[in-house]
């Protein structure tokens, strides 16, 4: 009964957006049948299942070099932004010093920087995961300094009154209480870094999901195109998920059934 | 012995004095308040006995000791009850234990013995957003009373509560410190309260801040739960409007 409730609550509550989904891709199917646009530059859905279905192995084996990058960028670009931000909270020197630049390069559009980044470190997978490094870094940073900033002068001065130093005021108050922005940040950073990926794919390289995609490009096998498309949104959706959920994990006090 | 003395502590804040030759003493046992208008500097004298704070004269003694400007010895519980909100009662309670360097293990199993005797039994694994803020004050007395088993400061521990959560906790407060005998300073500008829970009421008066009157409240404990409705109380009620 009860089980039954939650998925017509939660029906009710994603119902217009699977509505509205359905109503497109309905649409679309329609749009293609009609014979309005060519089939080989707009492919029907149904097409764009196929074609994902045929070029399952070859779709997989890419994905899982495409994923590999993202994992090792997002894991470098994490810990550098965890750390920058520790730095920058415990020296102001610091923060006055890397904010500015670190705020500088976030400007700049990782598309702008990835063929010098081709050019400088080759076809592997480093200027892949340094492009990452680079538009994770930012997120995490921000996220993890504004939790140690958002901390309540009070609690510090009540650990301290009993007798904490530096070490234990990061360890029980500033660290937690960044978590939840931490993990804001990181969730961010998840869905640059398959983009990122993607886009150092397209300049150069020997596989994954960018270079899949300009391989079909040549093709010009549109169905395909979409396939992957499709696909590199439904990762970096799922990343997100992932992300979400170990926040969940971490954090149970922001989850509590109020009622219990 | 005194168990807590402030000996002539006077403090300037950008020149501006904010408390001046303030000399109070608490024995062992024994619940005396500070009772003052806001801004007085009741605060900034409760973080000198903390130590978080230097006064610019005067000295603090814990047990004949002098704590003048080291954190570390007193704690206190202020209005606010900064309980992490990311830790289980149990290990926000435990925390100053964990603080001072001991297992997490023996921490948690001093702090849960307590637990019944604050009427916190059964809140142990819960969070504090969980909590009534009458619960959660009696969580962060449980926290102080944890640090430092002898003296406890409390700044205006109650006056975030209601009327009703508040009397109530205040029949709760007199009677744990019947048992727990915790000697305790207390700010306050509620007169009510002072008289109800103090053995002794120092006044904290004028800018800056002056002890200008001691009042001794001679109803013995346990009090009567009408104390607050009888002649007495009344009696000094007047005589400390009359003075502040």
């Amino acid at each position: 009964m009860r089980f039954m409730k939650t998925i017509r609550t939660a029906l009710g509550r994603k119902g217009p957006a699977i509505l509205a989904v359905g109503l497109l891709l309905a649409a679309w199917q329609a749009v293609s049948a009609s014979g309005l646009v060519p089939a080989y530059m707009l492919p029907a859905p149904t097409d764009v299942v196929r074609a994902f279905w045929t070029d399952a192995p070859q779709l997989w084996e890419h994905s899982r070099i495409t994923l590999q990058e993202a994992f090792y960028g997002l894991a470098l670009g994490t810990a550098i932004g965890f750390f920058l931000a520790v730095l920058m909270d415990t020296f102001d020197f610091l923060y006055r010093a890397i904010y500015p630049i670190l705020v500088i390069l976030q400007t700049i559009p990782s598309v702008a920087i990835a063929p010098l980044l081709v050019l400088w470190f080759g076809y592997e997978m480093t200027p892949k995961i340094i492009l990452i490094v680079v538009s994770s870094c930012f997120p995490v940073t921000v996220g993890v300094l504004d939790g140690f900033r958002a901390v309540d002068r009070d609690s510090i001065d009540l650990l301290r009154s009993m007798g904490a130093g530096c070490w234990k005021i990061f360890r029980y108050i500033k660290l937690p209480s960044a978590v939840p922005q931490f993990f804001s940040g990181l969730r961010i950073a998840a869905a640059y870094a398959v983009v990122g990926a993607v886009i150092a794919e397209w300049l150069g390289g020997f596989g994954g999901l960018g270079v899949y995609m300009t391989r079909v490009k040549k093709a010009f096998a549109f169905d395909k195109m979409f396939a992957v498309i499709f696909l590199i949104s439904a990762i970096s959706l799922a990343l997100m998920a992932a992300v979400d959920l170990v926040e969940r994990l971490c954090t149970p006090y922001r989850h509590l059934d109020k009622k219990s | 012995m005194e168990k807590l003395e402030v000996r002539g502590v006077s403090k300037c804040f950008d020149g501006a004095p904010v408390l001046e030759d303030i000399s109070i003493t608490l024995r062992q046992g024994e619940l005396v308040c500070l009772l003052g208008v806001s801004g007085g500097g009741k605060t900034t004298l409760f973080n000198i006995i903390s130590g978080l704070v230097e006064p610019d004269r005067g000295q603090v003694f814990l047990d004949g000791e002098d704590v003048t400007g080291k954190p570390g010895r007193i704690s206190y519980m202020l209005q606010k009850d900064l309980l992490l909100p990311y830790r289980t009662i149990q290990d926000n309670v435990a925390l100053p234990l964990l603080l001072r360097g001991e297992k997490k293990r023996e921490a948690r199993a001093k702090a849960a013995a307590l637990f019944p005797e604050f009427g916190l039994e059964g809140t142990e694994r819960k969070y504090p957003a969980q909590l009534s803020g009458g619960m959660r004050q009696r969580a962060a007395l449980l926290r102080t009373y944890l640090f430092s088993q002898n003296v406890a400061l409390l700044d205006e521990p109650f006056s975030a509560l209601d009327t009703l959560t508040k009397s109530a906790i205040h029949d709760w407060y007199l009677d744990v410190m019947e048992r727990i005998r915790l000697s305790t300073l207390f700010i306050t500008h509620d007169i009510d309260e002072a008289i109800l829970l103090s053995d002794r009421i120092y006044l904290l008066t004028g800018k800056p801040g002056r002890v200008t009157d001691e009042i001794v409240i001679r109803e013995p404990k346990p009090r009567r739960k009408d104390f607050n409705l009888t002649p007495e109380f009344l009696a000094y009620k007047k005589r400390i409007l009359e003075r502040l």
